[in-house]
């Protein structure tokens, strides 16, 4: 009797959890599975992402983290088909509502960028044409992706959204070439830009990095409200730990092209289970106990030429295992949608299991 | 070493000093460009002094005018009770020093690990014999924890971290008192940052090295520095302790500075409130009258329009230039 009890639940269990599934891939306006991106240059193909997945829900911020050489660009790249001409999707899927836009026609591909996903890039200076007026790149942007498409309804719409964004004297401005414009001001033309079609979603690569502090604070607060008012998705694309903390909902950090652990923004800063993110945290200085000694990650970063067989991450680890030496970890859910791939953790529940059982044993033998 | 310590006047004392540059703003036009305007400030022996602003706000420049890498318009400065002068700026760069920024063009890509790293001592003509050359080279790449075998290399095979480490030998090379960091982590990986920002604080410990310590990450300095300077378009607004100016700024311009740090930890992230600055800085070729902070800041009044305030201090060596605080 018992027996079929918990069967039954386990049952239900089972199917509540295949609902949650069902639920947060409907919820997923992009999902990105198994992606494999390599570069083919004349010293070898570089690995530069290596099976990376993620869901992307409606209207959230996911942050991706990760240092130079992580892949963090290139997934957002291969999410856009901007790659170099070096460069191909070699595996995997990238769903876009169902959708994979692999198989996507260039000219299907034309639309989806700009209508339906946009990017803003790390640096408005190399990404604006210093040769054109603000005026007419926003127009050319909003002419070719959307239904204003004499110059007039073009002009209207752009200082629209030059006002949106908080340029003052929207009018003027339009006429100016970038280089009248501070850093800052040029970010939020990039942003007008991207916005321009009211994309679902949105993907910020490094946007803030080549600005100040407190430019990058008006420009994160920008994308907030806009975020707010419009309901888009965003994938930003950071090494700031401090952005990430005060952006995102959903965190991924990558290492070596491949995804270390992913989960809520409080899952990864306050319980992570990957040694990386750990040692990440801990080689920031910690805001309650500034003179603490930081306690870097040895070693230097991932040289992706010449990949390690096992965990990317394992010749820095301080706590590797002889299995991480040979074999790349396997995700493993931590509770409630936190993922890490570690085989440290796959031994600790081992551990447990083992312990429980003896603990059975032993009290067995007790009675 | 002795004489050292029983000596606690301040190693660096910096008074009023100016750099001017000419910028062409016609044919037979030129304007100076005030990037530093009347900086003053002391180091003490064996501290490190941070300098913040953002970025044209003159504090790279502070550290090269200090260094005479730039000829200073106006200002003295005294290292170590002697005047620093175009003159024996030669022979003080042995006890000054500088590490640079930018890892990838401060090494010339055509000269080894070993003859960067021995250049300073050829200049300076601190060994007798090849060997001893080679003695000590090793003994300052076995200080910043480099691999010793790697003396023959150049520098593009080495990542930005080992070559930040080259940088800081070099540097380290002819034994200074004082180094002059001019961001010298913001170029790296977060995880390599904090190799190199321990090997500073091991270097102080050991060494005893006063730093001047110049970078726009707050959160780095806090860390590094026992105490902050901020500069606002060639001028100090406030210096204090690193603490102190942490936990109870009193310049608008440091109170909006620090909540504009982007925190890494996402409840007192969410909790934050942002002082948000309306605009961008600027130009210093067109400064504001008075103080150059009035134009963002959320006090401003006539008075600010009309003269820049002193820099006070508010007691145990709170210094703040405002006249509304």
């Amino acid at each position: 009797m018992a027996i079929t009890d918990t069967d039954v639940n386990s049952k239900i269990q089972e199917e509540k959890v295949e609902e949650k599934v069902r639920e947060n891939e409907e919820q997923a306006i992009l999902r990105v599975e198994n992606l494999h991106t390599s570069f083919f240059t004349d010293s070898g193909e570089v690995r530069a992402v290596n099976g990376v997945s993620f869901n992307l829900p409606k209207g959230k911020v996911l942050g991706v983290v990760g240092e130079s050489g992580s892949g963090k660009s290139v997934t957002a790249y291969s999410i856009m088909q901007i790659l170099a001409d070096t460069g191909r999707v070699v595996e995997g899927k990238i769903l876009y509502k169902g959708e994979n836009i692999l198989d996507y026609s260039e000219k299907k591909m034309n639309s989806f960028r700009g209508e339906k996903c946009s990017i803003i890039f790390q640096d408005p200076m190399t990404s604006l044409n210093p040769t054109f007026t603000i005026g007419w790149q926003l127009r050319e942007a909003i002419q070719l992706h959307t239904d204003y498409k004499t110059k007039e309804e073009a002009n209207k719409r752009a200082v629209e959204l030059l006002k949106m964004v908080g340029i003052t004297e929207p009018e003027r401005r339009m006429k100016q070439y970038p280089f009248e414009y501070s850093g800052g001001m040029r970010q939020r033309v990039m942003i007008a830009m991207a916005l321009a079609c009211e994309p679902d979603i949105l993907i910020a690569d490094e946007q803030t990095t080549a600005l100040d502090v407190t430019i990058q604070a008006q420009i994160l607060e920008l994308m907030k409200e806009l975020q707010k008012e419009m309901g888009m998705a965003i994938i930003l694309v950071t090494h700031d730990l401090g952005v990430i903390a005060s952006m995102c909902d959903e965190i991924i950090v990558m290492y070596g092209g491949r995804v270390c652990e992913r989960g809520t923004a409080d899952d990864i800063f306050y319980r992570p289970c990957h040694e990386y993110t750990k040692g990440l945290l801990r080689s920031i200085p910690d805001v309650k106990n500034m003179k603490e000694k930081l306690v870097p990650i040895g070693g230097s970063p991932i040289n992706m030429l010449s990949l390690p067989k096992g965990c990317a991450f394992c010749p820095r680890c301080e706590k590797a295992l002889k299995v991480c030496l040979e074999n790349a970890p396997d995700e493993m859910e931590m509770p409630d949608g936190h993922y890490a791939s570690c085989w440290l953790n796959v031994k600790k529940e081992y551990e447990e299991e083992i312990n429980a059982e003896n603990q059975k044993t032993a009290g067995k033998e007790h009675a | 070493m002795a004489e050292e310590i029983r000596n606690d006047a301040p190693l660096v004392e910096v008074r009023d000093l100016k750099q001017y540059f000419d910028v062409r703003t016609g044919a037979f036009k030129s304007k100076p460009l005030k990037a530093v305007d009347g900086v003053s400030f002391d180091i003490n022996r064996g501290e490190t002094l941070g300098l913040v602003g953002e970025s044209g706000c003159g504090k790279t420049t502070v550290g090269r005018a200090l260094l005479h890498l730039y000829k200073p318009t106006g200002g003295t400065f005294k290292f170590d009770g002697q005047l620093v002068t175009d003159k024996n700026i030669g022979s003080m760069r042995r006890q000054m020093q500088m590490v640079f920024q930018d890892p990838y063009s401060s090494l010339n890509p055509r000269m080894t690990v070993e003859d960067i790293i021995g250049e300073p001592l050829d200049i300076h003509h601190l060994y007798k014999s090849r060997s001893e050359r080679h003695d000590n080279i090793m003994a300052l790449m076995q200080i910043v924890e480099l691999n010793a075998e790697h003396e023959t290399r150049y520098a593009h095979e080495f990542s930005g971290g080992q070559r930040q480490r080259i940088g800081i030998a070099r540097a380290l090379a002819v034994n200074p008192k004082f180094i002059v960091c001019d961001e010298p982590v913001s170029a790296l990986d977060v995880s390599i940052q904090a190799q190199v920002i321990n090997m500073f604080e091991d270097l102080q410990a050991i060494l005893g090295v006063t730093y001047l310590f110049i970078a726009h990450d707050l959160l780095v300095v806090h860390h590094i520095s026992k105490r902050i300077a901020v500069m606002y378009l060639g001028k100090l607004v406030e210096i204090a302790d690193a603490d102190e100016l942490n936990s109870d700024p009193v310049h608008p311009y440091t109170q909006s500075l620090l909540s504009a740090v982007p925190i890494p930890d996402p409840k007192t992230a969410r909790a934050a409130k942002r002082i948000i600055l309306q605009g961008d800085v600027p130009s210093p070729l067109n400064m504001p009258s008075g103080c150059p902070f009035r134009t963002r800041c959320r006090f401003a009044t006539d008075q600010c329009a009309v003269e820049m305030p002193e820099l006070k201090d508010r007691g145990s060596g709170h210094m703040v230039a405002c006249w509304n605080k």
